[in-house]
């Protein structure tokens, strides 16, 4: 809502040392959002004056263009040789004798389109005629030069000379205010005024002079047929109508000023009204109106051509006026094309309702409709300002344009009775948590007009009509919140009872966060969204859990409507991103939620008077997707990248089970690998991560048709792990080591085994086998080559046995290390020769 | 060289004479000084100290005097070798001590080469931030506490007296999950969580709750359709806006330093009176304000900078968690991660917390600063 000062002044007393700043800053502190406040035409600086056009020569140029050549008196500001200045011009819409707007060389228009003398044309151009554009009034409906009357709107004669400036209301500061959607009375002049009234303790003139009266049914025929819907309804005529008539300029500048454009008087008037009292007017060409009007709800598969030109075919639910040719309107919405104002009108039905604004604001989004009534009715209107806007309509119309109004008019319905809502006198005190004496409360309350009645300790309160918003208890606290200032209330920390500190699970995700940055790897936070094609892409087979796939019914983008139930495509995405950014050497890891549950049962709709029983917030859940943490790291490129010190280490699988087994100490678990064949990883070089049996992730080298698929570069790692599951296995608790100061015995053992058997199941059975005297085991060596057999590998390990009570013999290190051997020759492993 | 001297036979032997010994002192001393490395003063030490240096030589000599003189003659040589060696000693550690420095200087080395031995990581400044405002929490007592991203509407909206009307809750704005019967979506803000904490724990209760939410929004500079909100909710007997504005007042102190906070009165369906909470500039502190020569980015120079809503919390949705509203009241805040880490370390684009691009990841070094 656009609020120029003037405007607010007409209806609020407010002392002339206030400027808009000071004003603005009061409304803020009252709860209404200025963004900004305006200087408009402060870009208009210098001599721009009224003229007076004495002659004008019609010239016509080699190029075809015709120019005026005139000679203009600007009075005092006369070229004191000519007694006038010679001016040229390319608008033809003026005559000698016309008053006409002068920018004189010195002048700065908008832009920072500074006028000087200029030879133009043959002539020495000495100021500029200006157009309401020129000046930068907008389009304010008129074309060409502004051709000023012979007064100004007080019927002062005009005087070649004098400052153009407040003649064409130019320079006014406005308020640019966001309405929050509780205050809906303040998408009005009247509901600004009367805030600005208390927030400077000025008084108020309320245009809304009078009530709606008792129902009359004199004038135009009008039937309501649901009341609910429509509770006021009035409607005046309007006769003798000069469709000639122009809007005065300071109705149209408002308007232009407020930011709707002026079109024609009548439409102004309505505008112009509605901005000023918030109740949305409508004017029907009473010639096009056929029998009386009717309000009432949609047929099935009725059409209205509304006033945008777009037909729209009306849901029973919208709300209509209609006449005997049908719909003529959406109720409070916008009004149809056929009964519209037109340049020929002459009589005019106005038409100021009251509508129900649940109804107006589901109409207004079912068609998409903006409209500046559909705001102000979806928000509620005063029900008692109808009549009231509606003769303030209509004396514009007879002032400005010569109509008549017939004084047999129509009201249908009356103002709903508003709700009584009783509190205690101290609530407000006792939730805003400062002391507000009654009677600043009730001062503070009455000042907004609503109507307080103390009986003892509590106090029985109406609100007045023009606040639908003033419900409940905690609604009057607000409003005596905002009158008292919140930003006066002086801040006191609560003393929060002792707390646990951080959930095992959030202690664990914040470790993982010191852990893999301190081990090389960088977050990176992608949008949890999937293509399509991305399982496709990643070679996920139709059976795996990953296919059950949630859809997101209106994607932010149709590319990715699906969430995900990897992480690995969003940190394909972000390897894309960097790599085409040539930042080729990544390791980068992500923790977020995914998504599981293509088929899921509603969601109940509950009831929000009382508190979901058990049974009912489990069915809340149970419609939901599974959404477990995850955790997933990429790597590409380098690990350490070529340098001073020697080669540099590509990134290989090494490095993406590096960060599983990262993530599980971290946690306090280690991880078992073994080989699997898993989407989207390479089957020869992916290792299936488990703790105790229980699988916890992947991690290795990803697929070749993957790494094309993603256009990542060749022999990209990866790993994921569900970082919810590898939590819950954590250990508790736990035993601290008991440690032994016996000397070490060290035997290091060379064995031969089949080479696919893996290092980590020979390792197993040289544990099991060497009992309890090894205190670790330390693989140092893989050989396959030429000094052992074809499809052998041998693998050498370093033992170390230390017993906790005693120097061990060497003779019980030797029985430990053959028993180690024995174990593992179960796999086949023979000692190397 | 002479045999013992058996017969007590008093020979003068040249080796043995003072002047001689003097010499052989003198000239041990002249070639350990000419010694400069460990090895030349080794091969010194062997040709005046060693089996075959003359003073060995000479101390053979001592048998072959008669035994009345052999006492004399051996202090001679004991104490012409014990300076000796005495020389040597001192000259020893002049020179290894110099052979260290030696090899010190040339075993100097760049120490300003970088040290590239893994990749340099970092968490994302987003969840640095985040985890930094829990913890200003966590120290007063309260809990975080999460929930799930994609939530029934009844618990983000319903609850929260959002209406089903109300603009928030249509297509464009909110995120819906199909099929659409199932009445889920994905969570437009993190109050939810509150809405859940509710249900499931007892008052009082003291939470904050951290997290991703999502908009149907334009990705632009300003807006990213998924982002993250922190808030907080405390319900508990007695619980005023004085208590709502203290703990913020607490939290910008926390996070910036000695600043103030403003309250603006505002409107939310969940909070009832509600404020928009402003943060005095932690940077410029008010003085840019009406003075273009000393200009503010981080405020635009307006002094305030807005950083969250916040308010009561209405008693409708105290009703809707069962928690009696003429016993027990609250307070909730909430604000944007995002533009908090926008004003807090000179973010200009919000997209770049989305992209993945390492350079964003790493421009804080992990943490928040």
């Amino acid at each position: 809502m656009k609020a120029p000062i003037s405007w607010l002044r007409e209806y609020v007393a407010l002392p002339d040392t206030l400027d808009a700043h000071e004003l603005a800053t009061r409304l803020i502190g009252y709860g209404h959002e200025v963004e900004r406040v305006e200087s408009a035409g402060a870009d208009v600086m210098g001599p721009v004056v009224v003229g007076r056009v004495l002659d004008l020569e019609k010239n016509e140029q080699k190029n075809g263009k015709l120019i005026n050549w005139c000679h203009v008196d600007v009075g005092e500001l006369n070229d004191p040789e000519t007694g006038n200045r010679g001016i040229i011009c390319g608008a033809h819409n003026f005559v000698a004798g016309d008053y006409v707007v002068v920018a004189l060389p010195g002048a700065v228009l908008p832009g920072d389109f500074a006028i000087a003398a200029r030879k133009t044309y043959g002539h020495v151009s000495d100021g500029m005629i200006c157009s309401t554009s020129e000046l930068g009034l907008g389009d304010d409906g008129t074309h060409g030069i502004i051709v000023l009357g012979d007064t100004d709107d007080a019927g002062r004669l005009l005087v070649p000379g004098q400052d153009a400036g407040p003649l064409l209301h130019l320079r006014e500061d406005v308020l640019d205010i966001a309405v929050t959607p509780d205050m809906g009375y303040c998408l009005s002049i009247r509901g600004l005024a009367r805030e600005a009234a208390e927030a400077t303790g000025s008084s108020f003139t309320d245009v809304i002079d009078r009530d709606v009266p008792s129902p009359v049914s004199d004038g135009f025929p009008v039937s309501v047929e649901d009341p609910t819907g429509c509770p006021v309804f009035v409607a005046l005529r309007l006769t003798g109508l000069d469709p000639q008539a122009q809007s005065p300029r300071w109705m149209r500048r408002r308007l232009a000023l407020s930011g709707m454009r002026p079109i024609s008087l009548g439409v102004d008037v309505t505008n112009y009204v509605m901005l000023e009292t918030g109740q949305p007017l409508h004017a029907y060409d009473a010639a096009t109106l056929q029998d009386g009007i009717v309000v009432r709800r949609a047929r099935a598969g009725e059409k209205l051509t509304t006033l945008d030109g777009v037909v729209r075919t009306l849901d029973p639910q919208d709300l209509l006026i209609t006449d005997g040719s049908g719909p003529i309107g959406l109720a409070g919405v916008m009004g149809g094309e056929h009964t519209e104002l037109r340049e020929t009108t002459t009589e005019v039905i106005l038409e100021s309702a009251n509508f129900d604004a649940l109804s107006m604001s589901r109409t207004a989004r079912r068609h998409a409709l903006g409209s500046e009534a559909a705001r102000r009715n979806e928000r509620g209107v005063d029900p008692n300002a109808a009549y009231a806007a509606a003769h303030r309509a209509a004396a514009l119309l007879v002032e400005y344009g010569g109509a008549t109004l017939d004084p047999a008019e129509t009201v249908v319905g009356a103002v709903p009775v508003t709700p009584v809502q009783t509190i205690a006198v101290d609530l407000p005190s006792r939730i805003l948590g400062t002391t507000i004496s009654v009677a600043d409360t009730i001062r503070h309350l009455e000042g907004g007009g609503t109507l307080v009645e103390r009986h003892g300790g509590q106090l029985a309160l109406v609100p007045p009509t023009w606040r639908p918003d003033l419900m409940d208890p905690y609604d009057y606290v607000e409003e005596v919140g905002r009158k008292v200032g919140l930003d006066s209330i002086e801040g006191i920390l609560p003393a929060a009872p002792a707390g646990a500190g951080f959930t095992a699970s959030q202690r664990a995700r914040r470790a993982l966060n010191l852990a893999l940055p301190t081990a090389g790897f960088t977050e990176v936070l992608s949008f949890p969204f999937i293509a399509v094609d991305d399982l496709d892409r990643m070679g996920v087979p139709a059976d795996d859990a990953r296919r059950d796939v949630v859809t997101v019914a209106n994607p932010l983008s149709d590319v990715q409507p699906k969430l995900r139930t990897t992480l690995l495509p969003g940190l394909f995405g972000a390897v894309a991103r960097n790599t085409s950014r040539s930042l080729d050497d990544l390791a980068l890891y992500e923790q977020g939620a995914i998504f599981r549950g293509t088929e899921r049962p509603a969601a109940p709709r509950l009831p929000v008077d009382r508190r979901p029983s058990g049974k009912e917030t489990a069915a809340l859940t149970s419609a939901l997707p599974e959404q477990p943490r995850h955790l997933a790291c990429v790597l590409t490129g380098y690990w350490r990248r070529p340098g001073w010190p020697g080669a540099g280490e590509p990134v290989s699988w090494v490095h993406a089970a590096h960060f599983a087994e990262t993530a599980a100490e971290t946690v306090g678990l280690v991880l078992e690998r073994r080989a699997a064949e898993v989407a989207p990883w390479h089957p020869g070089r992916c290792a299936e991560l488990s703790v105790a049996g229980t699988v916890v992730g992947h991690a290795g080298e990803l697929h070749p048709t993957v790494c094309e698929a993603y256009g990542l570069p060749a022999r990209t790692c990866a790993a994921e792990l569900d970082l919810d599951l590898l939590i819950a296995l954590a250990p508790e608790g736990g035993q601290v080591a008991s440690i032994s100061s016996h000397p070490v015995a060290k035997e290091d053992v060379a064995l031969v085994v089949d080479a696919s058997v893996a290092s980590a199941d020979v390792e197993a059975a040289l544990v099991r086998g060497a009992g309890d005297l090894l205190e670790s085991v330390r693989l140092f060596d893989v050989y396959e080559g030429e000094q052992i057999p074809a499809g052998k590998k041998s693998l050498a390990y370093a033992l170390r046995f230390r017993a906790a009570d005693r120097t061990l013999k060497d003779k019980e290190a030797i029985a430990a290390r053959d028993a180690a051997v024995a174990a593992a020759a179960e796999l086949g492993a023979e000692l190397r020769s | 060289m002479s045999g013992p001297n058996t017969n007590y036979d008093p020979v003068e032997t040249t080796p043995l004479q003072v002047e001689a010994l003097e010499q052989m002192v003198a000239e041990a001393k002249a070639a350990f000084a000419q010694a400069v490395t460990v090895a030349d003063l080794k091969a010194a030490r062997i040709a005046h100290t060693g089996d075959r240096s003359p003073l060995a030589l000479a101390n053979r000599e001592i048998g072959a005097l008669p035994p009345q003189a052999r006492k004399e003659a051996g202090q001679r040589i004991g104490k012409a070798r014990g300076e000796v060696n005495q020389a040597l000693k001192v000259r020893d550690e002049e020179v290894r001590a110099a052979e260290l420095q030696r090899v010190l200087v040339e075993e100097r080395i760049d120490v300003s080469l970088p040290t590239e031995i893994q990749p340099r990581g970092a968490v994302h400044p987003i969840t640095g931030l985040m985890d930094r405002m829990g913890e200003v929490f966590v120290a007063m007592g309260w809990e975080v506490a999460e929930g799930p991203e994609a939530e029934a509407e009844w618990v983000n909206f319903d609850a929260l007296n959002i209406h089903p009307d109300h603009p928030a809750r249509q297509m464009q704005d909110t995120l819906y999950l199909e099929p659409l019967e199932t009445n889920t979506l994905l969570r437009t803000h993190t109050s939810p969580v509150q809405m859940r904490t509710m249900l499931d724990r007892e008052v009082p209760i003291y939470i904050v709750c951290p997290g991703k939410v999502y908009r149907a929004d334009e990705l632009d500079a300003t807006h990213v359709p998924v982002f993250h909100q922190i808030e907080g909710l405390c319900v508990d007997k007695g619980i005023t806006f004085a208590h709502l504005r203290g703990t913020l007042e607490h939290l910008a102190k926390a996070m910036f330093g000695e600043v103030r906070t403003r309250m603006r009165p505002n409107y939310f369906p969940f909070t009832e009176p509600s404020a928009e909470v402003d943060l005095e500039c932690f940077v410029c502190h008010g003085e840019s304000v009406g003075n273009p020569d000393r200009p503010c980015r981080t405020c635009n120079s307006e002094g305030w900078i807005e950083w969250g809503g916040c308010g009561v919390v209405n008693p409708r949705v105290l009703r809707a968690a069962g928690i009696d509203p003429e016993v027990y009241s609250g307070f909730a805040f909430g604000m944007g991660i995002e533009r908090t880490l926008m004003f807090r370390n000179d973010a200009a684009d919000m997209r770049d917390m989305v992209e993945g691009d390492i350079r964003f990841s790493r421009s804080l070094m992990g943490g928040a600063r």
